[in-house]
């Protein structure tokens, strides 16, 4: 049962991983008992499970996460939802709207016109319908204040950390209320735009040294190196 | 008046070998210097659009492509989604600029067949079925055209699909071999392939060891054929290890620029 690469090694599509009783975990295949990368990345073994985390890859929704979209149209039953996958989402009206909603007197742009960024959660997403979302929980909805960061999907665990503990170091010391979008996109909201600041480069330096280790410890480092350096001037 | 008669068959076949000679000299060298089993100089560069999903760009001689992805999206017009699998929408375009002679910016007949043709070429790579009801967008434009287009369009499209982080099977990889100057000869330039007796592009999945274009073009025996494909499939492997040098180059700048 060879293992073809270490861990940590970048491959192409194609490139054969694995031979024998292993299984494929994302951005991977396996055919004839033999697993092979389907996508640029780096190989990471996980027991018997061999994975690829890929550089570049796109959002598939699953039910359960919470992602952050853009309102791209109003229909008389709701809205349709861009959350950079490869369907459009829909939230209905009547997720939205208390008691009876009637769709000739809801005003439903005033809820939520186009160009709104909201936040919401995936309720399900199945491949033969597109994937339906919700707003009624706490904590989502629209975005009124803060800023948007963009990163590649499959980063996102990485900015999460173990147990949060990544996203738990930048809003300790910066200060700012992060929500994560499992489709890449990430809100920051802080009491000045110099915390959000610094959190974004955090972001930006996670994004760009997702394969590292000793992650945490180098961005702490970092985001106080910057805090100092503006207290100072 | 002059009038030139037309010359019996015999005497123009003749011409047209003699013509053909000139391609290979004595020492087995071609018109650009080459040796017979001598790729063109190949440059790769990846994600060189912002504003495309992913992109390629590609030199082979005085080729020059630029290939960009969209997608997987939802397929537009929607009658031409599959209920079971993701759609490759492929468009071959050559621009006017890209031959001696300006050409019409209108898709040509030969534009239609080869988007058809690399479209083919390129959907056994892609785990289409994952994606069902999308479509995935692949614009191939070339640029500055001699010989080989399509071949060097399938490496640059597949290195731009693998950009785009869409899951492939393996990369895709093309290139061509051909008869010229009574030689079989690799990777034929314009005027090889124009004046030469036949040309065979190939298009491989190197990993898989499987082929997903074979075309011929002109008159070869069968060893000569054979001959034709292990020479472009040797053409292949060269060209697939620089794809993966252009991929993971990529990579490896982005870390160097912390």
């Amino acid at each position: 049962m060879p293992l073809f690469y270490e861990k940590k090694q970048l491959v192409a599509p194609g490139d054969l991983l694995a031979e024998g009783d292993y299984v494929s975990g994302d951005s991977t295949y396996k055919e004839n008992e033999k697993i092979y990368a389907s996508r640029l990345g780096l190989v990471d073994y996980d027991g018997k499970r061999v994975h690829v985390v890929a550089l570049k890859a796109f959002y598939i929704p699953v039910p359960g996460d919470t992602v952050i979209g853009k309102v791209v149209e109003t229909t008389p039953s709701g809205w349709v939802i861009d959350i950079k996958a490869p369907h459009p989402a829909r939230l209905r009206a009547s997720d939205v709207v208390e008691r009876s909603f009637k769709p000739e007197t809801t005003d439903l742009p005033s809820i939520f016109d186009v160009g709104d960024l909201i936040i919401a959660n995936v309720i399900a997403y199945d491949r033969t319908r597109d994937p339906q979302l919700t707003v009624r929980e706490p904590g989502l909805g629209k975005i009124v204040r803060g800023q948007l960061v963009e990163v590649t999907p499959t980063k996102i665990p990485r900015i999460i950390g173990r147990q949060g503990s990544m996203v738990g170091m930048i809003k300790r010391e910066t200060g700012c209320q992060l929500t994560i979008g499992q489709n890449g996109l990430i809100l920051i909201s802080g009491r000045s735009p110099e915390a959000e600041r610094l959190a974004v480069m955090a972001l930006r330096k996670i994004e760009k040294e997702s394969h590292t280790s000793g992650l945490t410890d180098r961005v702490t480092e970092m985001i106080r190196k910057e805090r100092k350096a503006v207290e100072s001037n | 008046m002059k009038v030139t008669k037309k010359k019996p068959k015999k005497e123009r076949e003749k011409m047209a070998n003699k013509k053909s000679e000139k391609l290979i000299d004595k020492k087995g060298i071609r018109l650009d210097g080459r040796k017979v089993d001598e790729l063109r100089p190949v440059k790769m560069d990846v994600g060189v659009l912002s504003n495309a999903d992913g992109s390629a760009y590609l030199e082979q001689g005085r080729n020059k492509i630029l290939v960009g992805v969209y997608g997987p999206k939802e397929a537009h017009p929607r009658h031409i989604a599959k209920q079971d699998r993701a759609v490759i929408q492929c468009r071959y375009h050559m621009a006017p600029f890209s031959v001696d002679e300006r050409k019409s910016p209108a898709p040509s007949r030969r534009d239609v067949e080869l988007s058809k043709v690399i479209r083919e070429a390129l959907e056994p790579a892609v785990f289409l079925e994952y994606y069902p009801r999308t479509s995935i967008q692949v614009y191939i434009e070339i640029l500055q055209a001699d010989g080989g287009t399509r071949c060097a369009g399938i490496t640059a499209a597949a290195l731009a699909l693998a950009d785009a982080g869409i899951p492939m099977r393996d990369l895709v990889v093309a290139c061509a071999a051909g008869k010229a100057g009574g030689k079989i000869a690799l990777d034929l330039m314009d005027t090889e392939d124009k004046v030469g007796e036949a040309d065979v592009p190939v298009a491989l999945m190197p990993n898989l060891n499987a082929i997903t274009l074979l075309q011929m073009d002109g008159n070869l025996s069968v060893d000569e054929f054979n001959a034709a494909v292990d020479m472009a499939l040797g053409g292949c492997k060269k060209l697939y290890e620089l794809q993966k040098e252009a991929l993971k180059s990529k990579y490896v700048s982005a870390e160097e620029a912390k």
